[in-house]
């Protein structure tokens, strides 16, 4: 029972990291309909600046900030040069430029810092202050990271102008030019904030998986089933989405098959119920009219 | 359109055919050893372009996982090969049948997934197929993650050819067998139903075409195209391991297709080319961080060309007309 509770939490944890990258995913998809399949190699990329900044001597948490503004920057600045050219293109000519990007994030990452696995340190105690051998301070410290950030954004789209003008622009571009939104100003920002979070979930996965430029691969694969899972147009589902899929990785791995065939197995799953429920499970019935 | 009138479709496309066939046959004295195989592998990767735009071009239904066929391909000649004593020309058709059936039976069930979703299954199907290729239980036929060893076939009947070049013709006779079935069935009743349903599903359902039927058919005919470029790879490369049907040969099939232009013939043709050849001239360029070339390469290609090199072609031609 003891193991149990503790696969289960355990799954939890690596689930809010799929809950943060899947947060990214539905930011950006929610403005443009595009799924950012370079995500998890964006975030890889900021993990790696913000190794290098402690690297060079900031103190742990000033390194934090700085990466999620620089990782903010890059990601708007993305969307500006690479994604807003290509906006009359066809679907798969985008995916074949995220695409083109990942391998660039990726190839970079492996120039710049090596393919060497670097140890990434972790800002909660390696004790646990509350005294319970059952999850480590850094599972707990991520869980509640990713809960923050949700409840952050939550405020920023529910509670501010900016918000407002965010999901405005993403409903219905047109009708938010007449009343005065920049739209393409608002593009950006979706972008900025999914490169910001995707920084903050590959600082928190680092300390767990390690550091290397293959880190984000896998936690992507399962953010983009945790989002679908969750419901692509709705960030609570993509949060819940994502943590369902810790949890069921995490238990599948230990109880039914082994590390060895668990991605398949949870992913056949994911598929399963998709069949059953293709809006996912907190996302929005797309009725077309004919 | 009132200026002289241009030779009929027929002959012109006809003409080209020719003359790309005339080409194809003198590479057999042009090229030695290597190049030869690569000429192999282009024509490989063209079989397993073409299906994967049968199903995302013509059907518009987007596969991440085609890789898995082309393993399944490969694998099917592998262990025929091996373990039942087939010829290796005998194994082409067989990966065909074997692919068809498994891309009915993936397609079926996936029938009720559209766009993003379908991408993700793909996506498992083209992640997972490495994994159970390694499994232990399969072991036996696929000889786990040390893969199978396969014998270069000589060329027959004592024609004065060797092996890299029969192989070649090989792989050039398989291609343009199914390059000319490809062209038939996408201009015949499949092809015209393939494509309703992916313009406008609904409409094409109101017209009496089955939806579902043709879907899974499309699945079949494309993953079973892709599983014979995966087969003719296989004899090339006398090799067949879970580790060189990577995700990464799936993403590489799809830049393939929109590369060389979506829903379009030749497209596969030219998209082999570039996810053959655009890699090691992008090491040329920069030893240190090669994929990064190949990225930029890639978007700005997107940038002048979002259409692909047959869209692009296409345009020249339409200007061309324009301005006589």
């Amino acid at each position: 029972m003891n193991e149990f509770l503790h696969q289960l939490l355990a799954g939890l944890a690596t689930g809010g990291i799929y809950a943060s990258v899947a947060l990214a995913l539905v930011m950006i998809y929610q403005a443009t309909h595009h799924i950012n399949f370079a995500q998890g190699e964006m975030a890889m990329f900021s993990t790696f600046v913000a190794w290098a900044l402690i690297d060079a001597g900031l103190p742990y948490w000033g390194a934090f900030a700085l990466t999620v503004l620089l990782s903010f920057g890059v990601a708007a600045a993305v969307e500006f040069i690479v994604i807003r050219p290509m906006h009359r293109a066809p679907e798969l000519s985008v995916v074949v430029v995220f695409i083109g990007l990942l391998v660039i994030f990726h190839s970079l990452a492996g120039w710049l810092f090596g393919y060497t696995i670097k140890p990434f340190p972790s800002p909660f105690p390696r004790d646990a202050w509350y005294g319970s051998t059952l999850m480590s301070a850094h599972e707990v410290g991520a869980i509640v990271v990713a809960l923050l950030m949700v409840a952050l954004l939550f405020g920023l789209f529910r509670f501010t102008r900016v918000g407002l003008a965010l999901r405005a622009a993403a409903q219905n571009p047109v009708s938010s030019r007449l009343v005065g939104i920049s739209v393409g100003r608002m593009l950006m920002l979706g972008w900025g904030l999914a490169g910001a979070i995707g920084a903050v979930a590959g600082v928190m996965v680092a300390p767990v998986v390690f550091l290397d430029p293959n880190m984000m691969t896998g936690v992507l694969l399962y953010a983009f089933a945790g989002a679908l899972i969750g419901g692509i147009d709705n960030p609570v589902g993509a949060v819940l989405g994502g943590f369902i899929v810790g949890v069921l990785e995490n238990l599948i791995g230990t109880y039914v098959v082994g590390t060895e065939l668990k991605l398949s197995v949870a992913l056949a799953l994911i598929i399963g119920v998709l069949i059953v429920r293709p809006q996912g499970l907190l996302g929005r019935r797309l009725v077309t009219r004919v | 359109m009132l200026n002289a009138p241009s030779p009929p479709g027929f002959l012109r496309s006809r003409g080209l055919w020719l003359a790309a066939l005339a080409l194809a046959l003198s590479l057999v004295w042009f090229l030695k050893g290597y190049q030869l195989f690569q000429a192999t592998m282009v024509l490989s990767y063209a079989m397993a372009l073409l299906g994967l735009n049968i199903l995302t071009g013509y059907n518009g239904q987007i596969s991440l996982g085609h890789g898995a066929f082309f393993a399944l391909g490969a694998y099917a000649a592998g262990a025929l090969m091996e373990h039942a004593g087939l010829p290796y020309w005998a194994t082409v058709p067989a990966a065909f049948c074997v692919c068809g059936g498994a891309g009915y039976l993936f397609g079926r069930p996936a029938l009720k997934l559209e766009g993003l979703y379908l991408a993700l299954a793909t996506f498992a199907l083209g992640l997972a197929m490495p994994q159970l290729l390694k499994y232990k239980h399969l072991e036996a036929w696929t000889g786990g993650a040390q893969g199978l060893v396969l014998m270069k076939p000589d060329a027959p009947f004592g024609l004065p050819l060797d092996a890299d070049q029969w192989l070649y013709l090989f792989a050039l006779a398989v291609a343009l067998l199914l390059f000319w079935l490809a062209h038939n069935l996408l201009r015949g009743s499949w092809g015209r139903a393939w494509r309703a349903i992916r313009d406008h599903a609904m409409a094409a359902e109101a017209m009496g075409v089955d939806r579902s039927h043709c879907k899974a058919t499309a699945f079949a005919v494309s993953a079973a195209y892709t599983g014979v470029g995966g087969a003719l790879s296989a004899i090339a490369v006398q090799f067949v391991s879970p580790d060189s049907f990577s995700l990464f040969l799936s993403i590489s099939l799809l830049v393939g297709i929109v590369v060389g232009g979506v829903g379009t013939l030749w497209g596969a043709l030219y998209g082999a080319l570039f996810i053959l050849f655009v890699p090691n001239l992008a090491e040329k360029v920069s030893k240190a961080a090669p994929w990064a070339v190949y990225g930029v390469v890639l978007i700005l290609l997107m940038f002048v060309l979002p259409g692909g090199v047959v869209g692009g072609l296409r345009k020249l031609q339409a200007l061309a007309r324009r301005r006589p």
